[in-house]
């Protein structure tokens, strides 16, 4: 089962856990999973349409789903997905 | 605190308010938290003749920055000077041009001391003991100094392939160097979850609120410097975007305090074409930001590829009537030679950018030809002297004998016929 890391601002409804595990072939489907276990975690993670919030980037395996297919890429067992708040800097 | 008018974290996006912790991001929405302060407490009290009175630092704002007590770190930081660019204005064809000179801030030649000091000086006031940060080189470098004169304990992250100087110029201060094999945004995607781990102040990632308003002091300066007055024109290298929101938003401050009169002002971002995410968008018409996977330019320390503040960026400059625009390795390098041989001034890459998209914006007569300009020069180009190798030509060298320097290098007849 992929296992995905936790932000901060979202242990509150994860229990405090920073890594948990969800199923699901697709980026849709582990959130659509985590919904299911951690109720409220996907309104934070995308807006009404589905979409991953502008504010919020998600990886997996260290590769931005931007650059793959957004919430329909797929992942797979050993996967790691990580969500992580944007971040300033320079 | 009395002295203090910094009231709460504000949500850019909801609007919801938080208190003045180590937190940078909405719970709700994951917009990101912004200082807020009681202006109207501020209106009366801080005054020009308030502010000319107080040593030349960037501190002399005190009032708008958002810390509790007196700054503790980095209090010599800012008031960079602002040169009128007359020779560089004939060059690049405007009527009067200035420059943002902050490749001589203190202590480590780039705006990030600003940003620092007020990180570091909150970071104390939150108990912090370690602090940290992503960094492209010169935010690095200003914390490993900053942290090290206030003997807090650093970690810095940094892309693996940085410029030998930015390396060398942040493990001088005995900080721990970090190197990660990847892009700026896998290391800042590391510091996140390190940051979410430990207890660490990671000065643009929890402490970001703080560090971000720090920027706006270069703003305040150039108000007070062109004599208590917005310029027409600011054009703004763009990594984060952070800057330039930062420094609309001190305008703004200035404009809303009565410091400055309400002129109109616009605000320019430059970018690298090599990682142009934020220009892109703004050209194109659009506020959505497509990240740039893998940025090549030799402006390293603007190459972040998925940029936080690229959204407000966009609206920063839609609002004021500012552009963007961005250029090459080749035009980078144009610039920096263009400021350095006109100016004096040797700037690192970021600074070629400015002055490389400063010189397209006024020949495509987005910045008018008779208007005013301030350039935002914002490090030291001996911090990326890779960039220029072969590129400046080489010494010419003879031996120590005059016959010598007059057959190779200067003919004083030839000299007199020019």
């Amino acid at each position: 089962m992929p296992s995905v890391l936790i932000p901060t601002p979202l242990r509150k409804l994860t229990n405090d856990l920073d890594l948990v595990q969800a199923d699901g072939a697709t980026i849709a489907e582990v959130f659509a999973n985590l919904e299911k276990a951690f109720p409220g975690i996907q309104e934070r993670i995308c807006d009404d349409k589905g979409c991953i919030r502008r504010f919020v980037n998600v990886f997996v395996n260290g590769e931005d789903v931007r650059f793959l297919e957004e919430t329909a890429t797929p992942v797979h067992s050993n996967d790691e997905i990580s969500i992580v708040p944007a971040i300033a800097g320079g | 605190m009395e002295n203090s008018f910094f009231s709460n974290l504000k949500c850019r996006e909801c609007g919801k308010l938080y208190p003045k912790q180590a937190i940078h991001v909405c719970d709700f929405d994951f917009g990101p938290l912004e200082a807020v302060y009681d202006y109207e407490a501020i209106r009366g009290k801080l005054t020009r003749q308030l502010i000319e009175s107080r040593p030349q630092s960037m501190w002399r704002y005190r009032e708008l920055l958002p810390i509790d007590g007196e700054p503790t770190v980095g209090r010599q930081v800012g008031f960079t000077p602002l040169v009128k660019a007359d020779r560089l204005a004939k060059a690049l064809g405007i009527r009067e041009l200035y420059i943002k000179n902050d490749t001589v801030n203190y202590p480590t030649l780039s705006f990030k001391d600003r940003v620092v000091s007020v990180a570091l000086s909150r970071a104390r006031e939150l108990g912090f003991e370690v602090v940290a940060c992503a960094s492209t080189g010169n935010l690095a470098n200003s914390v490993a100094a900053n942290a090290a004169s206030a003997g807090l304990k650093s970690y810095v992250l940094i892309p693996a392939d940085l410029e030998q100087g930015k390396v060398l110029g942040s493990l001088v201060y005995g900080t721990q160097v970090v190197a990660i094999h990847g892009a700026y945004d896998q290391v800042n995607r590391l510091c996140s979850e390190i940051a979410g781990k430990y207890g660490w102040g990671f000065v643009n990632v929890n402490l970001r609120p703080y560090y971000a308003e720090g920027s706006k002091t270069m703003g305040f300066e150039i108000a007070e410097q062109l004599g208590w007055r917005l310029p027409q024109h600011t054009v703004i290298p763009m990594a984060s975007g952070s800057l330039l929101t930062k420094i609309h938003k001190a305008y703004k401050e200035f404009i809303d305090l009565g410091l400055v009169e309400k002129t109109p002002f616009s605000v320019h971002g430059a970018q690298a074409t090599g990682c142009s995410p934020i220009s892109t968008s703004l050209k194109r018409g659009s506020d959505l930001v497509k990240p740039v996977a893998k940025p090549q330019t030799i402006a390293k320390s603007l190459a972040i590829g998925t940029p936080a503040d690229g959204y407000y960026a966009i609206h920063s400059m839609n609002q004021t009537g500012g552009s963007a625009d961005d250029c090459s390795d080749e035009e980078i390098i144009e610039g920096i030679r263009l400021l350095a041989e006109h100016e004096g001034i040797f700037a690192e890459t970021a600074g070629g950018v400015t002055v490389g998209c400063a010189k397209k914006l006024i020949a495509s007569g987005k910045i008018p030809a008779d208007s005013s300009a301030v350039l935002c020069i914002t490090g030291n180009g001996l911090k990326t002297q890779e960039a220029l190798l072969n590129q400046c030509g080489a010494p010419r060298v003879i031996n120590p004998s005059l016959r010598e320097f007059e057959d190779q290098i200067y003919q004083p007849d030839l000299a007199a016929a020019f």
